[in-house]
């Protein structure tokens, strides 16, 4: 596939001081909200995906304030690939775990045989792990989309 | 493991799809031998679930082990079971096929995603035929569409432009589907199948019921590309990549038919479709002018994928037809056509591969002379041909049959004959392929040569790899025996999908 | 004063079928690629819409949380009607990680698309294939 000429863009960093300290100061409170409404999502409006967005919302506030090289620096890509696959294998991990120990595909019940909990309260613990599943999955999946189309695919640093 | 299976056939790839990930950035050679291990043991998989399913009956499989309708169900009846494993062995073959192919066409360190998003389009696939619950479907119909449109934007050209083109219009059905399925969860308060099925039966003078049934329609066919609606189909098929092209047009169009047939005859009782609404005259019409308009497009072609491509878009005319006419001998015909449609239409999608792999030729009339230099390949191609045209004892033959005796015995004529009226255009389609390939004139050939500075000879043999030759014989050998053992196949499997009331 | 019955009484059936088609319209009607995008994220939003609506119920509803129900302390009898359904919130959760999901790879698409054209208008798209195919 033939591009077109690609005009270089020499893209300039004007610092300021405002935005940079609000981010700073605000990024870890977010962090610490998202992960609360991970865990919140049976008594609260909440749950993985929601959570999964605001904890990927704090990177994307980095990469608004500062630059790429920032947020590449605290989260590599290879790790962000890595985390996105590590959330799928807990979701499909909890359910096979149920699978193993006798009942059908994620019936968390069966999860009272090695959770110290009755039944009723297995199947709760089996949806809360579920949804860390979800977030880290939705939050490596979120920053993936906004870096790659923020910087329109030019930043892939990963050597072949 | 067989209580089980139903699960397992979802879970497997879908773990495995995260695992080659993973396995990939590790080395890069260990994805292939991998998803191909996977794929194999998804056909034992589904060969497992169809045992159960003749000798048990329907399986009905609780996910999570609530009780329908609260909690979402797998129901596998023989409709079900046959399907999957269609698309299980269909996967796997076009698999196998996909290694030099893609490292021809591909970036080296994309290979592995390549893989991974293969492999969720097949869990997708997998999960639209497996469940029973509506908004399932859904779900997964979306991420095997998603799945469909990364992998064919990776291709030649015009891909990306064909890919957007796809993502508008497939996501117009799906949300058509998605309304569907609103109307009926408002009504109903149910989105299991066969719960809905005990509740739609007093409810069917309802205006809401009967546009939800024209939404089901009409997104359903914008994703099986039926007439009106499939504009989008030869250029996403044509300028994609060879694996891509046999994967998806074998499998996608044929999991959208068995949504169709499920919604119009399992969901809602034949009762409806066929009496209560003119839905089998219009969808017969509909599909009769498909039939016809693609062979005529066909004709037109240049561009030997295109051809395929508007030929694919008969054969949906074809299963649609099948389904409208509304007998028993023309739902055989339907189901038995999926099947022998898929393998026709995988064989003739990896030959192409071959071809483009081994000297880089897309438009037919570069072919000529072209049995001097793949013997092997213009041999399977022929075969392939006939078989879509329909000739004994090749499996187009038989699906043809039946379906001519479903028109035959509802009465309708004109469809028979539309019906040999397309396989005589489809004739004249590969037969003027085959005159330009063995009989023209000498020195006429203009082979466009991909760089390969040993073998000048231009009419060496050269055929192209064993790994890409290996699936095309077994396609073949599927056509033939298909056709041969077609009888069996009607009588221990299909005769038992036809729905109730026929 | 029966049509006012119709028109006021399903409001929430009218706001989303106008959402839909201005989405609809968008699809079909704008040369921009992005403006397709957009309208086809407004029609999945009217749809998404839809399903919420058919939640609510009679009475003053309230949100399906259990009033005092953090803990264990939840062990006593809910009166459903109070809460509103929750089921299409569910539903509509995937639905809208769905439409993210085609957005992102809509909007990969677009900047291939700029990449090979270095425009977004479809006429011009259009043209340069036009010119591309002549010369060949």
């Amino acid at each position: 596939m033939h591009y077109a000429v690609k005009e270089v863009q020499v893209k300039e960093r004007y610092p300021d001081v405002t935005i940079e300290t609000v981010c700073r100061l605000l990024i870890p409170p977010i962090q610490l909200f998202g992960l609360y409404v991970i865990a919140h999502g049976h008594y609260s409006p909440g749950g993985g995906f929601q959570g999964g967005c605001i904890l990927g919302a704090s990177f994307i506030m980095m990469f608004i304030a500062y630059d790429i090289g920032e947020v590449k620096r605290r989260m590599r890509e290879k790790l962000n690939t890595i985390l996105c696959a590590t959330g799928v294998l807990i979701y499909a991990g909890i359910g096979i775990l149920c699978l193993v120990l006798g009942a059908n595909y994620l019936d968390y019940g069966i999860l009272h045989q090695i959770l110290p909990a009755y039944p009723a309260k297995a199947r709760a613990l089996g949806t809360f792990g579920i949804e860390i599943g979800v977030g880290i999955t939705v939050m490596s999946v979120m920053i993936s989309i906004f870096l790659n189309i923020g910087t329109a695919g030019e930043h892939e640093g990963e050597p072949e | 493991m067989t209580t089980q299976s139903p699960a397992l056939l979802i879970i497997v790839p879908l773990i495995s799809a995260i695992l080659c990930l993973l396995l990939g950035l590790i080395r890069r050679g260990l994805c292939y031998p991998f998803v191909v291990a996977v794929l194999g043991v998804s056909v034992i998989l589904s060969f497992d679930v169809m045992g159960t399913v003749l000798n048990d009956g329907v399986i009905r499989y609780r996910l999570g082990g609530w009780d329908p309708p609260w909690g979402i169900e797998y129901m596998i009846d023989h409709l079900n079971a046959f399907i999957a494993i269609i698309i299980a062995s269909i996967s796997f073959v076009v698999a196998i096929f996909s290694r030099k192919s893609i490292e021809h066409e591909l970036a080296k360190g994309k290979i592995i995603y390549f893989y991974t998003i293969y492999l969720l389009l097949f869990t997708g696939l997998m999960g639209i035929v497996v469940t029973g619950d509506v908004f399932n479907i859904y779900v997964f119909l979306e991420i095997a569409s998603l799945a469909g449109y990364a992998l064919i934007a990776i291709g030649r050209d015009r891909a990306v432009l064909a890919s957007f083109e796809y993502v508008v219009l497939g996501t117009v059905g799906a949300c058509f589907y998605l309304l569907g399925v609103g109307y009926l969860y408002s009504v109903t308060g149910s989105l299991n199948i066969m719960d809905l099925t005990l509740r739609l039966p007093e409810l069917y003078h309802s205006k809401v019921i009967l546009i939800a049934f024209a939404f089901f329609m009409v997104g359903l066919a914008l994703k099986i590309a039926l007439f009106p609606l499939h504009v989008w189909l030869p250029d996403a098929y044509t300028y994609a990549p060879s694996t891509v092209s046999a994967m998806v047009a074998a499998t996608m169009t044929k999991v959208g038919a068995y949504v169709m047939m499920r919604i119009m005859f399992t969901l809602f009782e034949p009762y409806f479709s066929i009496k209560l609404l003119p839905v089998t005259t219009i969808l017969g019409w509909v599909a009769a002018a498909a039939m016809i308009f693609g062979c005529i497009q066909a004709l037109a072609q240049t561009d030997f994928k295109r051809v395929l491509c508007y030929i694919l878009i008969a054969e949906v005319g074809y299963i649609v037809l099948g389904i409208s006419v509304g007998n028993r001998a023309g739902f055989t015909g339907a189901v038995l056509h999926i099947l022998n449609d898929a393998v026709m239409m995988a064989c003739l999608f990896m030959i192409a591969g071959a071809i483009y792999y081994k000297t880089g030729m897309r438009h037919i009339y570069e072919f000529a002379h072209l049995h001097k230099k793949m013997p092997v390949t213009v041999t399977c191609l022929v075969i392939a041909a006939i078989s879509v045209v329909g000739v004994p004892p090749t499996c187009g033959f038989f699906s043809k049959w039946y379906l001519v005796l479903g028109a035959i015995d509802a009465r309708q004529w004109f469809f028979a004959f539309l019906l040999l009226a397309s396989s005589l255009m489809v004739a004249i389609v590969f037969f003027k392929m085959m005159q330009t390939i063995f009989f023209a004139p000498a020195g006429e050939s203009a082979h466009a040569h991909i760089d390969e500075p040993h073998k000048e000879h231009k009419h060496s043999r050269d055929e192209a790899p064993a790994s890409m030759m290996i699936p095309i014989f077994i396609m073949v050998a599927g056509i033939l025996l298909l056709g041969i053992f077609s009888g069996q196949i009607v009588s221990t499997v299909i005769q038992f999908t036809v729905p109730k009331g026929f | 004063m029966d049509t006012m019955q119709f028109i006021i009484g399903k409001f929430n059936y009218w706001i989303y079928i106008v959402l839909m088609m201005i989405g609809f319209y968008a699809m079909i009607a704008k040369r921009n690629l992005v403006k397709k995008i957009v309208g086809m994220n407004i029609f999945q939003t009217a749809i998404i819409l839809f399903f919420i609506s058919t939640s609510s119920k009679k009475g003053g509803a309230t949100i399906p949380i259990i009033q005092g129900g953090h803990g264990d302390a939840a062990g006593h009898v809910i009166d459903a009607a109070q809460y509103l359904n929750p089921l299409p919130h569910v539903l509509m959760l995937t639905a809208i990680v769905v439409m993210v999901s085609t957005f992102g790879v809509a909007l990969a698409l677009l900047i291939m698309i700029y990449r090979e054209y270095r425009t977004f208008e479809e006429d011009e798209i259009y043209e340069t294939l036009e010119v591309m195919r002549l010369k060949k």
